[in-house]
């Protein structure tokens, strides 16, 4: 009697449309309800998600088309708020940065594809997706990288987390030509930036039980910018009494990864050593198309994948491979707290990799994207 | 009579183009190749027909540098090959004016010499010079580091069928060395790229190409985000393809070429590139083959210097007790005749090599065996006087 009267109050408060605490409160409401009566189906969320949403370029319009088809399909409340900008297209504008920032600023969420950037450039060196980064400061790129069960590769069960530090380093766009013939690039190393990353590092290390952190340089070459790389590092460690802190020379450190990658737990690095081994890692466990990768910020997260490749080749082929954006729209429902969908999503993805009857070119298999859409969905109800 | 004149005629074309009639006037691949080359360019190269004994400056280096130079003079000897070895040491002296410097006798021998073999230095911390590999590269100018990865049948590593050559611009880029603190909490690494060293370096590749039957050159770059330098880098690669048609020219990202060198290493074939990029690719190689224990490497200096090396460290732990493993230092050597033209005494050694590593008998503590380095030289000069 208790329990009827308490679930017509959640749905007449539902009904009021009142304000959010409302809204929040009878959500608390209908958990308890569904608690005392076991039969009833978990709790799902009242609001939907606005989340931005950026194609960009070669495959990424067919893969967030994926997404959506597995969203709807799946019954998610993500909301997308499409932009479209390219600078290969010329789609690109400043007014259009304008407008993506300010959604942005209100959904604090994103999921986008890669923005291409050519190699001619015209005024300025910096590329779009550089600015994108540098505007909502996304410091911080955490690719965890994870061996899929049911494709094995030359190295198995592998478990590594890849930070990379992204908006300094070698990727100042800082170029000049002092004298014709001669080209001088700058790489950029701050001790309050290196100290922000180190300290994410040990944070994430931290928050996801992770025992060791690694710091990949260069310091015996260039000693005085990865050198305070390094000694940012080595202080923030003694924050961590808990976790372990090594440093590797990158080198040696791509050398260790093809001959024993599993030494390795969490790895810190500057912007270009990131680039390098976030693909070297994806290669190992089977390509861009299966990696997922998120961006992180004080205020923002934007949700991508992993190795970040247009792969201009295979537009309008119908061959790229879905994995890698559907396991980080799986990450993104996880930090909108949807845990629910967020398994449902990533269940549905690693129950058709592990029967390994649909299976896009990159795996080894025949099926177009869409045919392994369409298996992801047929798996979501299950 | 008119059908001899004939005859030689049609053998001389024939042995141009490297074919034989009945087995005769067999001229070897590599040769044929610089024979055509000099025909092409006009200019006939010196070819020293006469056998006769050629002197090569030996550095032997620092903790088991010496154990291993030995092993390669005892396999050499072995091999009847025609080297005379110059031992000579470099340890750095002030010179006058203050610069740090090799000592003279050893710059006089290599610049006598012009190829050189060496074995591992030690880079002391805090000892006030630079390193010494910084310094010979300055001395001479050696501004192209070449390695070849050739998958060892015998030492088995997940990736097998590895046969690619890095080829990595040794003088500039990232490692110029030009950094400063602008403010405190904030520094500056300049990276240098100049049109005259791209263009050195992108020649030497498409002429190494060449003269190795290589079909493809790649160079690697991340032109997308350091637009002039690596754009320029870039044009002066592509301009050099334009030079030498005969050899196909890619260039692909730096990041996808991680992401398919540990995928399917077989797609590619040399790769040329600046060289921060270059150190990075060419060590993640060499873990694709099985370690720096196993890798040859060759630097390529102006006024024909060549000195090739043993790229793995000084082993100070395991110095002097015969545990160490010449197989790097013995392909560096075996890529210096090759240079040399020696190329039948240098398939001899490296076949030896091979077979000892295969037959798993005799093996060195890093390769999976158990035994000794002198066991495991004996066994290759074994090899190596059995093929004769």
């Amino acid at each position: 009697m208790a329990v009827a009267l308490k679930r017509s109050l959640a749905v007449l408060v539902k009904s009021l449309g009142g304000p959010k605490w409302w809204q929040q409160a009878s959500r608390s409401v209908s958990i308890s309800a569904s608690l005392s009566r076991v039969e009833s189906p978990p709790a799902r969320a009242d609001a939907t998600f606005k989340v931005t949403m950026l194609p960009g370029d070669g495959v990424g319009p067919e893969l967030m088309t994926a997404v959506k088809d597995v969203f709807k399909a799946g019954d998610v409340p993500v909301e997308f708020d499409e932009f479209h900008l390219s600078e290969v297209q010329n789609m690109a504008s400043e007014d259009k940065l304008e407008e993506l920032l300010s959604s942005m600023k209100n959904n604090k969420v994103a999921i986008k594809g890669k923005i291409h950037t050519p190699m001619e450039f015209k005024g300025e060196l910096a590329s779009y997706e550089m600015r994108l980064r540098r505007k909502l400061d996304l410091f911080a790129n955490v690719v965890h990288v994870n061996s899929l069960p049911g494709y094995s590769t030359r190295h198995n069960n592998l478990d590594l987390v890849i930070i990379r530090e992204q908006t300094e380093g070698e990727y100042s766009s800082l170029e000049h030509e002092s004298v014709p013939g001669v080209i001088e690039c700058l790489k950029i190393i701050t001790r309050a930036k290196s100290r922000r990353i180190a300290k994410f590092a040990f944070d994430y290390a931290t928050k996801k039980g992770r025992n060791k952190v690694t710091a990949v340089h260069k310091a015996n070459i260039m000693k005085l910018g990865d050198g305070l790389f390094l000694q940012c590092c080595a202080e923030v460690a003694q924050l961590y009494p808990k976790i372990k802190y090594e440093n590797i020379i990158i080198d040696n450190c791509c050398m260790q990864l093809v001959q024993n990658p599993y030494q390795f737990d969490v790895l810190v690095m500057p912007n270009l050593y990131g680039n390098i081994i976030d693909n070297l890692a994806a290669g190992l466990v089977g390509g861009a198309g299966v990696v997922p990768g998120e961006s992180y910020s004080a205020e923002y997260a934007v949700f991508e994948t992993g190795a970040r490749h247009p792969f201009a080749q295979a537009v309008g082929r119908n061959i790229a491979n879905p994995t890698a954006m559907l396991l980080s729209a799986a990450n993104m429902l996880r930090h909108l707290n949807l845990e629910y969908h967020s398994h449902m999503v990533s269940d549905a993805v690693k129950r058709v990799i592990k029967q390994g009857k649909v299976r896009t070119g990159d795996l080894g298999g025949y099926a177009t994207s869409d045919e392994f859409t369409q298996a992801v969905i047929a798996n979501l109800a299950v | 009579m008119a059908g001899t004149a004939w005859r030689s005629a049609i053998r001389n074309v024939l042995r141009m183009l490297g074919l034989t009639i009945n087995g005769q006037d067999k001229t070897k691949p590599q040769e044929v190749s610089r024979v055509l080359g000099s025909f092409k360019n006009g200019s006939p190269q010196p070819r020293n027909f006469i056998r006769e004994m050629q002197t090569v400056t030996l550095i032997p280096g620092d903790g088991i540098g010496p154990e291993i130079s030995n092993a390669v003079m005892k396999i050499f000897e072995a091999a009847n090959a025609p080297i005379e070895w110059e031992e000579r040491n470099v340890t750095a002296i002030k010179g006058p004016g203050g610069k740090w410097m090799i000592p003279p006798d050893a710059k006089e021998s290599m610049d006598r010499n012009k190829i050189g073999l060496k074995g591992p230095l030690k880079t002391p911390i805090a000892a006030g010079h630079p390193s010494m590999n910084l310094l010979l590269r300055k001395t001479f100018d050696l501004y192209a580091n070449v390695r070849p990865c050739v998958s060892i049948e015998g030492y088995k590593t997940p990736y097998t069928d590895v046969n690619l050559v890095t080829i990595r611009e040794n003088t500039e880029g990232e490692y110029s060395g030009i950094e400063h603190l602008i403010v405190d909490g904030v520094v500056q690494s300049i990276k240098l790229i100049t049109e005259q060293a791209s263009e050195r370096i992108a020649e030497y590749a498409f002429e190494y190409a060449r003269n190795n039957q290589r079909a493809s050159v790649t160079a690697v770059h991340k032109a997308n985000i350091m637009r002039m330098s690596d754009g320029l880098f870039l044009r002066k690669c592509r301009e050099a393809a334009e030079k030498h048609k005969d050899v196909k020219f890619t260039e692909m990202y730096l990041d996808t070429v991680c992401l398919n060198m540990v995928q399917d290493p077989t797609q590619f074939d040399v790769l040329v590139m600046p060289n921060l990029y270059g150190d990075i690719l060419s060590d993640l190689c060499a873990g694709l083959i099985g370690g720096l224990g196993v890798t040859p490497s060759g630097n390529i200096g102006a006024n024909g210097v060549a000195i090739f090396e043993s790229v793995h460290g000084t082993a100070p732990d395991i110095a002097g007790k015969d545990f160490a493993n010449p197989t790097a230092l013995l392909l560096s050597a075996v890529m210096m005749l090759r240079h040399m033209g020696l190329h039948s005494h240098g398939k001899k050694i490296e076949t030896a090599c091979f077979d000892t590593i295969r037959d798993k008998k005799v093996l060195t503590k890093d390769l999976g065996g158990n035994s000794k380095c002198s066991e495991f030289t004996e066994a290759i000069c074994q090899k190596v006087r059995d093929m004769d």
